[in-house]
């Protein structure tokens, strides 16, 4: 069985790494600072222990205020996982840090979700839509979107 | 001398014969070598995960048929377990056993067109496809018996199945149990050593250990990269521990490889379909839910060992009759992410090959 | 050219003409024209069903069954259905190329028929260089196709029409020297003579030679495995992407007539032709045209298809060597053992054929791999 983590002793951790990474966190996932975002992806993934080695699920739900994030690691190594979670303000031009470099299970589904929910991912070697057309406007998947 | 020559840009698919639906690779070819390569896709677009923000959580589950038509039932049961933790529903131990036979039987069933098709896609006229499409159609006749449907079932529900398997299945499973090694040695003895396909397929299109990994490549494509990684076994889902079986992994990671893999998985979704008919024990399918389920404010993921890898569903709940948000994680769309660095380099035909090996649906690819 | 044996399997014909009736030469070239044209059409139309037919039994369906009785009159509703097709021609086309390929890729392969005996001297003209003249003609369909994959404007059908040169110059040579090796035994280049010389047939004495002839025959032909050209699960359609209606209809027939010359090429260099016991000649030759296209039949159905660098890797550093090793033994054996031939040297040549055949595939690995690009 996968373990998930207790992510109060990761918090900590991840604290003293990163001081200021952590927001929040709870019982299943952490909600990390997207300022920190990739510095503290880049350090889960080498981190000895930790070393989570598969990005397996990139997902984005749209709350209105904010966008959030979700980041799905698993280690196939130790077979433990982590969620995750950073926020984005502003629905003009929300903006991430791109984990591509360190996963580059992240490209497609950072495209899809620059596509559908128009999250800007920084350092993406090739944000463009993915499923939609160039040119299509808006982003389906917000939950403002009027479809009709 | 030197030849000046240019590279041309050779569009494959979006219609072509071997990119199983829709898809494009948009080429460029230096004479028959691919130098770059883009996969296009997008063409089979229809928005389901927005879809399910409008329906219910029940009836959002015929859409999960249309994401991998060719395992609807391992689209219905990955979505029924998200539901299921999401909003802490008890499935009865009957249905649990039923389920795991449907998911091991759709997985033979989708293996088997992935592999009828890879060898289609080798240039084998027809005939290893046809004698595939011939069990498959044995176990579309057992999904009829028990669904009524023989390509997008609907047949699971939160909290069991719609309804219990008839008298008629269990012998007509068993017959179909006991048949089926020998047709799988017969696949193996169709092309399995032959020369021409060792030289296709061998070798061919290597995705390393750490590529694989990187890149999020999960099912049988991570599995042939040497990754011991399934996960029946790894985060176990259902009533899996119960069942004894192994997970092969091969060596190199090449075409053959993946071929081998799914041949071999064949073999082991037998052997799960036997132990589970053993142990199948009397009772209800379906657990007490009401029509229109409310679940608790919070989010769920749930993954399985889909045939084509690991489908994920994360649903985000708010209390109302409805998701408020559904993402579904396709393993057909995210294998395709190594698909450059597998065939760049390659000729064409190769790169029909590789593409043909990862064993993609566009209707997940796409959503 | 000899006296002209007008005997067709009826045996009544023969002698019923006189040899010195008005315009001898052209009556026997009308006659023979329109009796090998009709033969041609006619088997390729059983052909066609033959194929589906067994293709349809060897891949667990039932194949055409519905068209007259066991669906025979199917390959006439196809022609029937791909006369009234629309004619399409992409407007980017070389128009007059794109017209002219099929026509130049059918009638030479419809020419090789000029010089196959289907009894003694039963043929349209007994040429001294019939083999020669095989091996020309049967090159030139290689041009109309290249002329269709270049006139369509299409990558698919250019990148089709490129492998189609490269394999086809390719495998022409160690064809050709497969050849030799009959002509050493047979001390004939006319068919016919080769033919009569065969008291046992040659595929006992050139083991090696049938082979090579045979999977170089294969590759000329484009048909599996080297159909790289038709590649339907690479290249579309290959070459005749951008054909619809009766053109593609030709390149159609083309495809099974060059089976059907490769069969009957095959029948009279290796299987000693129209000879055999009890059954009228004609029918013999016929019967070994359909053997051997069964087995073509059988491998389409069976073997995956090979990659163009497999495919000129083959040729050239295995089927090459080999062709020319096969020469070098039969001239010796044919100067040094004269009264030997053929009983005494068939197991030797089946096993030295056997013997080049293992080690040379020991040493050769197919294809280069991956480019670094």
């Amino acid at each position: 069985m996968t373990l998930v983590l207790s992510t109060e002793k990761l918090a900590t951790k991840l604290e003293q790494q990163l001081p200021g990474s952590i927001i929040k966190s709870n019982k299943d996932n952490l909600l990390v600072n997207s300022g920190f975002l990739f510095n503290l992806a880049s350090f889960l993934k080498t981190a000895p222990g930790l070393e989570f080695d598969f990005l397996s699920n990139i997902t984005a739900v749209d709350y209105y205020d904010y966008f959030e994030v979700i980041y799905q690691l698993t280690s196939t190594k130790h077979n433990h996982s982590l969620v995750l979670k950073a926020q984005c303000y502003g629905r003009d031009n929300p903006v991430l840090p791109s984990l591509v470099s360190l996963w580059r299970g992240a490209d497609f589904q950072e495209r899809e979700i620059y596509d559908l929910m128009g999250i800007k991912f920084e350092g993406h070697p090739n944000l463009k839509r993915i499923v939609l057309w160039e040119g299509f406007q808006g982003h389906p998947l917000r939950r403002d979107y009027l479809s009709w | 001398m030197v030849i000046k020559t240019e590279p041309i840009i050779l569009n494959i698919g979006p219609a072509h014969p071997s990119t199983h639906g829709v898809f494009r690779m948009r080429t460029t070819l230096d004479g028959e070598v691919i130098v770059e390569m883009e996969p296009i896709f997008g063409y089979l677009h229809r928005s389901i995960e927005k879809l399910a923000e409008e329906r219910t959580y029940t009836g959002f589950i015929p859409l999960t048929d249309r994401l991998d038509y060719l395992a609807a039932m391992s689209n219905n049961l990955a979505y029924c377990l998200t539901v299921e933790k999401l909003a802490g529903i008890p499935v009865p131990e009957r249905a649990e056993y039923i389920r795991v036979i449907i998911a091991e039987l759709q997985r033979i069933a989708s293996h088997l067109i992935a592999v009828g098709a890879f060898l289609q896609d080798c240039g084998a006229f027809m005939t290893p496809f046809l004698y595939m499409i011939r069990e498959r159609e044995k176990i579309l006749d057992l999904f009829e018996m028990v669904s009524g449907q023989r390509l997008t079932y609907n047949y699971m529900r939160f909290g069991g199945l719609s309804q219990d398997i008839p008298d008629e299945f269990l012998p007509a499973l068993r017959k179909f149990v006991d048949q089926m090694p020998s047709y799988i040695d017969e696949y193996d003895q169709l092309l399995a050593e032959n020369e021409i396909l060792l030289a296709r397929t061998k070798g061919i299109g290597i995705l390393s250990r750490e590529t694989a990994l990187n890149t999020s490549a999960s099912g049988p494509v991570l599995r042939a990269s040497g990754v011991e990684w399934d996960i029946r076994h790894a985060d176990p889902y259902s009533i899996y521990p119960r069942f004894e079986f192994k997970i092969p992994t091969g060596m190199v990671g090449d075409c053959y490889d993946r071929y081998w893999i799914r041949i071999q998985e064949m073999r082991q979704s037998v052997r799960i379909i036997k132990q589970a008919m053993k142990q199948l024990p009397p009772g209800p399918v379906r657990s007490t839910v009401p029509w229109l389920i409310h679940p608790p404010v919070g989010e769920a993921y749930a993954h399985v060992e889909a045939p084509k890898g690991e489908l994920g569903f994360y649903l985000v709940s708010d209390n109302s009759i409805a998701p408020y948000r559904c993402h579904i994680r396709g393993p057909s769309l995210i294998n395709l992410t190594a698909l450059r660095d597998m065939v760049v380099g390659w000729k064409i035909a190769d790169a029909i090959v590789i593409f043909g090996s990862i064993d993609i649906c566009m209707g997940e690819v796409d959503r | 050219m000899i006296g002209f044996n007008y005997s067709l399997g009826l045996e009544s014909y023969g002698r019923t003409l006189p040899p010195d009736w008005p315009g001898g030469f052209w009556w026997h070239w009308l006659v023979f024209t329109v009796i090998i044209l009709a033969f041609v059409m006619t088997v390729l139309l059983g052909f066609v069903w033959f194929e589906r037919r067994a293709l349809g039994r060897m891949q667990a369906r039932l194949g055409p069954n519905r068209v007259g009785p066991f669906g025979l009159l199917q390959p006439v509703a196809d022609a029937l259905k791909v006369l009234i097709k629309e004619d399409i021609v992409p407007s980017q086309a070389d128009k007059i190329v794109h017209w002219l390929a099929p026509v130049v890729t059918l009638v030479p392969v419809l020419m090789i028929f000029a010089v196959v005996p289907f009894q003694d001297g039963a043929l349209l003209v007994d040429l001294n260089i019939g083999l020669l003249y095989v091996v020309a003609v049967s090159a030139v369909p290689i041009l109309g196709i290249f002329m269709a994959g270049w006139a369509s404007n299409n990558k698919y059908t250019l990148i089709a029409a490129m492998r189609d040169v490269a394999s086809v110059i390719s495998y022409e040579i160690p064809v050709v020297l497969s050849l030799a090796g009959v002509v050493l035994i047979a001390g004939s280049l006319s068919l016919n003579q080769i033919v009569l010389t065969q008291n046992t047939p040659l595929i006992l004495l050139q083991p090696l030679g049938f082979l090579i002839f045979f999977i170089g025959g294969l590759a000329e032909i484009n048909r599996t495995p080297f159909d790289l050209l038709e590649a339907d699960s690479e290249l579309t359609a290959g070459f005749h992407t951008e054909y619809s209606g009766m053109k593609f209809a030709l390149f159609y027939l083309a495809e099974y007539a060059e089976a059907l010359a490769l069969s009957a090429l095959i029948a009279t260099f290796f299987l000693s032709g129209w000879r055999g016991p009890f059954l009228p000649p004609w029918l013999w030759f016929l019967l070994k045209i359909v053997a051997m296209f069964f087995v073509i039949i059988w491998m389409r159905a069976t073997l995956p298809r090979i990659r163009i660098d497999q495919l000129m890797a083959l040729a050239w550093k295995f089927l090459f060597p080999l062709a020319l090793l096969n020469i070098v033994v039969t001239a010796i054996e044919v100067l040094v053992w004269p009264e030997a031939l053929p009983w005494g040297l068939i197991p030797v040549n089946i096993v030295v054929a056997g013997i080049l055949v293992l080690f040379l595939s020991k040493k050769f690995t197919l294809g280069w791999g991956r480019i670094e690009v």
